[in-house]
């Protein structure tokens, strides 16, 4: 077994038998779902409380229009008049008071809500939109104007965007580019700063252990630097696999769990979304017609081009530094790209995912990784993606390169809270 | 009064077994005849504008221990890590039995940093078998022999420990397992009894003894200077970045010699003089040429006089053995070779 294969293997074998580790890669998909359950768990606690609506309706129009919802009871106490409802209201404790004077047909601007606390917006626009849609109609049928006639001409359109080969697309697909996108992007931007910090850590543990010198007595410290990268990354891929399964594991027992209860509004939005059905169907063509091969292919390779420059770095910072405390002041150059990337990403790529500042910053090859990952479902030019992976794998040869030689002087430097001025220094060591 | 003969005798005794503490080696005749094992050929090093060597060249003979002296900062840790082929020389070059040093060199080289260090949370056998195999040797022979070595040393029990689990002392002796095992040619040492307790800083020392007699040539650095006297054959002295001294131990302490014999007459019980008319008689009675000085040595005689006597030029210590003879019973003759410290500083000083 070559020397690289050994330092892989051992890097690997020290990472997956690290404690923490081992604690954060069992914990963390429980502590995700944990999390969403708690928040579910937490937002069906707060719709439980059922808030009782008193309805005083002075024009008439309403009356059994407002349906009670599984939140809200809707009582009506217009023959009580609004004097005697407030009081009311105030003694039972009820959520608030929805007041429609006579002439509401006239001026709407009457309409009031009493209560001690405001209600939710989708309460307040659920009322309005009830109230808007029965004034509206009765305004129509003062106007003589047949209902049925409307309802019968009513017209929905939803736009077919074809390319000039002849691909089908519909506008969600949009969302499910800048979602394929957008998701392998900050994957790759996690990937990058978990298991850069732990290549950097586990320099730091060589140096502060003071082994670095037997090691390169027996091979070259960029071969060292190799082999920490990639175990930590086989690493990396270990426990990115084992949340996936527990993760993915948890998530569908948790969907069974829930999809029990909700199993009758789901019923219910079954009947009425038949006609959704073509949609869906649709938004499952366009995953399909996603270049699903080309997709996988350039992940993988703006994903190993990134890891291993923004690593070589994490590396070459390890080994200037003595302690991890020292490294705050060396972390800029490498938080900053990845946050523009992920910034640019979301805004400028999604929004135009062919516009000059998607394109630039997906040749920048600090930025590329991610922002190229983000334009790829959209569909990018051939001539622009040989370019981009030719930039970023020129610049990763570099920083390994550069990297090495700061590892190779920094690993036996000892004492020293090395400044950028210095590192460059050792450049011409 | 005793024969005279018998001073004679004892003074040879004396002499055979200073001859010892100078650390001849057994057939050091042999070993000049010998080819070099590892030669520095004008090696110049520049860190930035700071010089860590300068035009420094050493010949390390094969089977001999080579003691690289001299103060922090000389130049000493530069050089081993050239030779490790850690750091790459400016200029200048090094070779290894006769060939150019190379990346397939590594194998012969066992080193041993001053800066001792292990992986703290990985086991002690795997982690031996690890580094021997980082220096090309296969998992069977790597576990054959660390068996072998631990057996030896009395470790066995700590194989499946980790080295957070081990002493200080414990740790080191696991780096010295981890330096020896794949048998190199050469053997480099930073300081190697830093950190050691006496006992095992001779069992180690005796360890190195024997891996040299078994063929292997040892390198070692030092500030310490009496492990040079026990153990060094060659020495080379550095001193910032230079080179200021090497050769032959013996023939080293041999230039440096004075001519000087420290002297033990015996007085009290057995003896018909007292100390004080002994003392008397032997200066009043000597020429102005021997210069006698008050001796600072032990024996076991409390009363004995102690002379310091440098021997002028064109007389031998028989001249003064002859001068002494019937002054009374000479329980002490011995030439004051000058120690590696003495040495050192003199020419750190001159320097």
């Amino acid at each position: 077994m070559g020397s690289l294969a050994l330092i892989i293997k051992r890097e690997y074998k020290a990472r997956v038998s690290n404690r923490s580790f081992i604690i954060m890669t069992f914990l963390s998909p429980l502590i995700v779902v944990g999390m969403i359950m708690l928040i579910t768990y937490l937002t069906q606690l707060n719709q439980a409380g059922k808030q009782t609506i008193v309805v005083v309706d002075e024009s008439g129009y309403f009356y059994k229009e407002f349906e009670s919802t599984a939140n809200i009871d809707y009582l009506d106490l217009s023959p009580q008049g609004l004097e005697t409802a407030k009081d009311l209201v105030e003694e039972n404790k009820y959520f608030g008071l929805l007041y429609i004077p006579e002439n509401v047909k006239k001026n709407t601007s009457g309409v009031r809500f009493y209560g001690n606390e405001a209600p939710g917006i989708s309460t307040i626009e659920g009322i309005e939109e009830q109230i808007e849609t029965k004034l509206t109609n009765e305004k129509l049928l003062d106007r003589g104007v047949d209902l049925d006639l409307i309802d019968a001409s009513e017209t929905q359109i939803s736009i077919t965007i074809e390319d000039f080969a002849g691909e089908r697309t519909s506008k969600i697909s949009n969302w499910i580019k800048a979602g394929f996108g957008g998701g392998a992007g900050y994957l790759l931007m996690m990937f990058i700063i978990i298991y850069g910090n732990m290549v950097m850590r586990s320099v730091i543990e060589e140096k502060t252990n003071r082994i670095i010198e037997v090691i390169i007595s027996s091979v070259k410290p960029f071969k060292l630097m190799m082999g920490k990268i990639m175990g930590t990354t086989l690493a990396g891929i270990t426990q990115f696999m084992i949340w996936l399964l527990i993760g993915g594991g948890l998530l569908t027992f948790l969907s069974l769990y829930l999809g029990l209860e909700g199993g009758a509004p789901n019923a219910a939005v079954g009947n009425m979304a038949t006609t959704d059905l073509d949609k869906i169907e649709l938004i499952l063509l366009d995953v399909l017609n996603l270049p699903l091969l080309k997709l996988a292919c350039f992940f993988l390779i703006y994903f190993i081009g990134g890891y291993f420059l923004y690593s070589s770095i994490y590396a070459a910072i390890g080994a200037a530094v003595d302690s991890e405390t020292d490294t705050q002041q060396f972390m800029l150059p490498i938080i900053m790209p990845l946050m523009l990337a992920i910034y640019v990403g979301f805004f400028a790529v999604i929004e135009n995912p062919d516009g000059s500042i998607a394109t630039i910053f997906s040749m920048i090859p600090l930025t590329s990784p991610i922002v190229m990952l983000m334009r790829i479902p959209f569909g990018v030019p051939w001539w622009q993606l040989a370019l981009s992976v030719s930039i970023l794998i020129a610049t990763f040869l570099f920083t390994v390169w550069f990297g090495s030689k700061i590892y190779r002087v920094g690993i036996l430097m000892y004492g020293k809270k090395p400044t950028y001025k210095e590192i460059l220094k050792w450049m011409k060591y | 009064m005793p024969h005279p003969d018998s001073y004679q005798d004892d003074t040879k005794l004396k002499f055979v077994r200073n001859e010892c503490l100078m650390g001849l080696p057994r057939g050091s005749l042999l070993q000049t005849s010998m080819t070099d094992l590892l030669v520095a050929d004008h090696i110049h090093k520049k860190y930035g504008k700071y010089t860590a060597l300068n035009d420094l060249s050493i010949q390390v003979p094969k089977g001999s221990v080579f003691g690289l002296l001299g103060p922090n900062g000389a130049g000493k840790t530069t050089l081993i890590r050239i030779i490790n082929q850690i750091t790459m020389p400016d200029t200048g070059k090094v070779y290894l039995d006769g060939e150019a040093l190379d990346q397939k060199h590594i194998i012969n080289i066992g080193y041993m940093p001053e800066e001792r260090g292990l992986y703290k949370s990985m086991k002690v056998g795997e982690q031996v078998i690890y580094l021997a195999r980082l220096k090309g040797l296969t998992k069977a022979e790597a576990k054959e022999r660390s068996a072998y070595w631990f057996n030896r040393l009395g470790m066995m029990d700590w194989w499946n420990k980790k080295i957070q689990e081990l002493s200080k002392g414990q740790a080191q002796k696991v780096q010295f397992i981890v330096t020896v095992l794949h048998k190199p040619k050469l053997l480099i040492f930073d300081e190697p009894f830093s950190g050691f307790d006496p006992i095992n800083a001779t069992l180690i020392k005796d360890e190195i003894l024997k891996l040299r007699d078994d063929g292997a040539t040892i390198l070692f650095s030092t500030h310490r200077m009496e492990s040079v006297e026990q153990m060094c054959d060659h020495i080379a002295l550095m001193h910032k970045s230079n080179k200021v001294l090497d050769g032959r131990l013996s023939d080293i302490k041999r230039a440096y010699r004075t001519n000087t014999f420290e002297v033990g007459i015996q007085t009290g019980d057995d003896s018909v003089q007292s100390l004080e008319t002994l003392k008397k008689n032997v200066l009043e009675s000597a020429s102005d040429d021997w210069q006698l000085n008050a001796a600072q040595f032990k024996t076991i005689n409390e009363n004995d006089l102690k002379l310091q006597v440098k021997i002028p030029d064109g007389l031998s210590p028989n001249d003064l053995l002859g001068f002494l003879a019937n002054k009374g019973t000479i329980n002490h003759f011995v030439e004051v070779v000058p120690t590696a410290n003495d040495i050192f500083i003199q020419t750190i000083n001159a320097n």
